[in-house]
């Protein structure tokens, strides 16, 4: 290791990292609010999670475990590669269990499985505000949530109502957190929106290039916004998991074959796998086994 | 008419640093009346509005507003958030151009709709009905709410900007040249409509036009603005018939005759 440049702990410097944490106090103080923070460049692109790998290496100990999950599954690239980062420049331990893991690193899901207090969620968040594609203007978007005009959130699930019959956002679904900001939860699914809302674990977002950080404490409202007549409802799959039989997760489409053959499995491979320790098995995994 | 003014306008001056935008205007608009603002271009017509409607802060003056609870307020001394709530709820503004006071991206029911949704509406059914009943007043097809304003022609923005800001049932409207940009026929059917709409609702209206035609079907009053300060000012038929000052009878004379 002499011959190479060391790096601080995290990568990150400690007045940087002080500079994020100030951000993550205030960003947990106030509940949906977006703060701004000067976003540092990494040694990535842009759109990899710059912001939440930020937000991670100030909030990162020695002791912690790190599990780091991409689209639910931790054997992507962007999982892997940040999960490989920390380990270079931090040296802590890293799992694939979501009940090991004291920070988890994801883009896109929430574990299947329920966090628990003391675990904290951070997520890569693109585009953190959620009124940016009806109103361009920075300054009058800060202004509608200093005034909680939210209005035209509204506007645009109409618009979903009008044009497909029902609401048809499947991802990045606003929320309301504690009856006062409107919050973009990053491109979740709205499958995940219900996790959200009163979890145990202290949930953190960063976007990198949007300069960005906000926060949902543990035990806090967040309520997916809805019209009277047409309430928020989750995706549902009609099959279980065909891997482990899981029902009530979200599903992963897999193409198998160029003959229209297809199947659907967890999305949340640490879940999946899980399952299928204990015993569980879905329709295409016994089929393999009775092929062996 | 009741006694008592909506908005009360004592003295109003707007400067641009040394330049004049208006100076020393006062009047009290009533309930119900329509009052035309006329004169050339750069007369400080559009400024004037600009300040009666809060977009702009006069440099002296005071803009009193009669407030559905029946007290007066300082439009300059009231919190943003109430201010723009008022806008919203019980003002109308209508530009010039449709593009600016419409969302060009969303449907043109969602248009009509967002001042609903803004004050709270939360049934996607009560909305829509609303945003139908609405189009079908301005005299655009239910077939079209949910097309995009880009679809339509500058007529049918402009009647569909009418719409969404009718919605609320605001008791005062402000209008920029409301038919500026459309031809002749369009916009004597949009003056029709317009007078139906001010007259059936009981609108007070504020009307900033160069067109002295739209004044005199439109409005009940009118003033004459020349180099920022109103020069003359009475009932419209009395003002256009009987003009008297000398650049009154100008701008009256200059008017084609066909």
């Amino acid at each position: 290791m002499t011959d190479l440049a060391t790096y601080n702990f995290a990568y990150l410097d400690e007045q940087t990292k002080r500079m994020i944490r100030r951000a993550i106090l205030k960003a947990i103080a106030i509940p949906g609010y977006q703060v701004p923070f000067a976003s540092r460049e990494m040694p990535m692109p842009y759109g990899w999670g710059t912001g939440g790998v930020q937000v991670t290496a100030s909030i990162l100990g020695p002791k912690d475990v790190l599990k780091v999950i991409d689209q639910g599954a931790d054997d992507t690239t962007n999982a892997v590669s940040i999960r490989a980062f920390f380990q270079k420049v931090a040296d802590v331990a890293v799992t694939t269990k979501t009940k090991e893991a004291t920070i988890i690193q994801t883009r896109h899901r929430i574990p299947e499985e329920g966090l628990r207090e003391g675990q904290t969620l951070v997520y890569q968040v693109p585009i953190p505000e959620p009124l940016r594609f009806l109103e361009p203007r920075e300054t009058e978007t800060r202004k509608m949530h200093a005034l909680e005009e939210y209005g035209l959130m509204h506007v645009k699930l109409y618009e979903d109502i009008a044009r497909n019959g029902h609401i048809a956002t499947t991802y990045a679904y606003p929320v309301k957190v504690e009856g006062r900001y409107v919050m973009d939860p990053s491109p979740t699914p709205k499958f995940d929106n219900p996790k959200m809302h009163m979890s145990e674990a202290l949930q953190l977002f960063g976007a990198g290039r949007e300069k960005r950080i906000y926060a949902v404490p543990p035990y806090t409202e967040v309520v997916s916004l809805d019209f009277e007549d047409h309430p928020f409802e989750v995706q549902k799959f009609d099959k279980p998991c065909a891997l482990c039989g899981a029902e009530n997760v979200y599903l992963d489409e897999v193409v198998l074959d160029d003959k229209g053959g297809r199947m659907f499995a967890c999305s949340d491979t640490d879940h999946c796998e899980d399952r299928r320790d204990c015993g569980h098995a879905g329709h295409m995994l016994a089929r393999k086994e009775a092929a062996e | 008419m009741s006694a008592v003014p909506l908005l009360k306008v004592n003295d109003v001056s707007k400067f641009y640093g040394s330049r004049i935008g208006c100076r020393n205007v006062s009047f009290d608009l009533f309930p119900g009346e329509v009052l035309a603002i006329v004169g050339e271009s750069g007369s400080g017509k559009t400024t004037l509005l600009s300040c009666l409607s809060t977009r702009l802060m006069p440099t002296s003056g005071i803009v009193e507003y009669h407030m559905r609870d029946g007290q007066y307020r300082d439009l300059a001394r009231m919190g943003e958030a109430e201010r723009r709530f008022l806008m919203r709820t019980d003002w109308g503004f209508v530009h010039q151009n449709p593009a600016d006071g419409l969302r060009m991206t969303v449907s043109a029911g969602a248009n009509v709709g967002e001042r609903l949704m803004a004050v709270g509406d939360r049934h996607y059914g009560n909305i829509r009905a609303a945003a139908s009943d609405w189009l079908e007043r301005v005299e655009i097809g239910i077939d079209r709410i949910d097309d995009q304003p880009r679809a339509f022609s500058g007529g049918m923005r402009q009647r569909l900007q009418i719409a969404r800001n009718l919605v609320t049932s605001p008791r005062l409207v402000f209008m920029d040249e409301p038919t500026g940009g459309l031809d002749v026929s369009v916009q004597a059917r949009l003056l029709d409509l317009v007078r139906g709409l001010v007259h059936d609702l009981g609108l007070a209206a504020i009307i900033v036009t160069h067109d002295l035609a739209v004044a005199r079907l439109l409005s009940h009053r009118m003033m004459v603005m020349k180099d920022g300060a109103v020069i003359e000012q009475g009932l419209t038929d009395r003002v256009l018939d009987d003009p008297r000052e000398p650049y009154t009878q100008l701008l009256v004379s200059s008017i084609l005759q066909v």
